[in-house]
């Protein structure tokens, strides 16, 4: 638990309980969507992987989930926060719920996502909050792989066939416009940084830049040169997708609360 | 669309150290980090091992089963190649 005084202590578990779910989000969702390309992966062996992988994200949001909800303590569970709140109570990223494309786009979504993420997990570790440092480290690991893996399709795919190299970049051009949100910081991440609490977004930044641009070089990819970014995930405005993929996740505790394998 | 069938590849995990890697199945790949990639996700799920090796199909040279006959059999009949003839002296316990 945090080791701040008691009299502040309302007000910043509130503000730890959203921090959570920020973060819980961002696997929830990206996780979700990663589940959607079952069935549809170009090779037996990849499908797998993406399935790990998607299945790694949800047990990650499991983890911040299940925190929030003893943090808050109103009784919810890891399942509430998950499956009976609305799109606008959602404050995951907008990179996280943009569709799977084709294969070089949910390359490039995971690349850019994961590549941030991990950076995030890593500042995590030393959060004053022992309990969310220890869940960085342990997804800290997973991520590592993902991003090991991502990238390596990245660069295969960029460095590879005139198509390839073709679809990897209309992949990053696409998904460049929501890289903007994840550096964003707002009252939250600037109570979250004070407090010790969260990740120096800014600090991340500067180090997620360079290793992009050096993954470029290496898949033979331009760095997209668009500046207007998109935003408002965080604060619960979302894109068209987000409510689609949670019509799909929520259906089933919508329609039969409780229902329990 | 051109369609390239990727290449096999057999995999090796060893269980823990000390053991030798253990041939587990086979996948297919483009290259041998990929290859090292899906053995970790196909073979090491429930945590089976601790190193993993993979060797392209087509760089195993294997023996021919019908010459088995001519390669296996003429060693059936040499008992004396076995080390059964020696008398241990007491208190080795480690042979």
């Amino acid at each position: 638990m945090t080791t701040r005084n008691q009299s502040s202590c309302d007000e910043s578990e509130m503000e730890l309980f959203s921090y959570l779910l920020r973060l819980g989000d961002n696997a929830l969702i990206l996780g979700q969507q990663l589940g959607a390309s079952v069935g549809k992966g170009p090779e037996l062996e990849e499908e797998m992987a993406l399935a790990n992988f998607a299945l790694d994200y949800i047990g990650q949001a499991r983890l911040f989930f299940g925190l929030a909800a003893e943090i808050e303590g109103k009784g919810r569970n890891e399942d509430d926060l998950a499956f009976l709140r609305d799109g606008i109570d959602f404050t995951n990223v907008l990179l996280v719920e943009q569709p799977n494309g084709d294969f070089a786009q949910t390359i490039a979504r995971q690349f850019f996502f994961e590549s941030f993420y991990l950076l995030q997990l890593r500042a995590l570790r030393h959060s004053e909050n022992s309990k969310l440092a220890e869940i960085a480290a342990k997804a800290g690991k997973e991520i590592q792989y993902h991003l090991r893996h991502t990238q390596q399709w990245l660069v295969r795919l960029g460095d590879g066939t005139v198509e390839s190299h073709r679809r990897m970049q209309a992949g990053v051009d696409r998904l460049w416009q929501y890289t903007g949100e994840l550096f964003e910081i707002d009252d939250l991440d600037r109570w979250a940084i004070d407090a010790g609490i969260g990740a120096d977004l800014a600090e991340i930044r500067q180090t997620w830049l360079a290793e992009i641009k050096s993954a470029f070089v290496e898949a033979t990819l331009e760095m997209p040169a668009g500046e207007w970014m998109a935003g408002g995930g965080k604060q619960g405005r979302h894109s068209e997708h987000l409510g689609y993929l949670l019509a799909d996740l929520q259906f089933l505790q919508r329609a039969y609360p409780g229902a329990a394998w | 669309m051109i369609r390239q069938d990727w290449p096999l590849f057999e995999i090796f995990i060893r269980a823990k150290s000390g053991l030798s890697h253990r041939h587990v199945g086979s996948l297919h790949a483009s290259d041998s980090a990929m290859a090292i990639d899906h053995a970790r996700d196909l073979y090491t799920r429930r945590g089976e091992g601790v190193s993993i090796w993979a060797v392209e199909s087509k760089s195993i040279a294997a023996s021919d089963p019908a010459e088995s006959s001519a390669l296996f059999e003429p060693a059936e009949d040499k008992i004396y190649r076995h080390p059964t003839f020696y008398e241990v002296p007491d208190g080795v316990e480690n042979l």
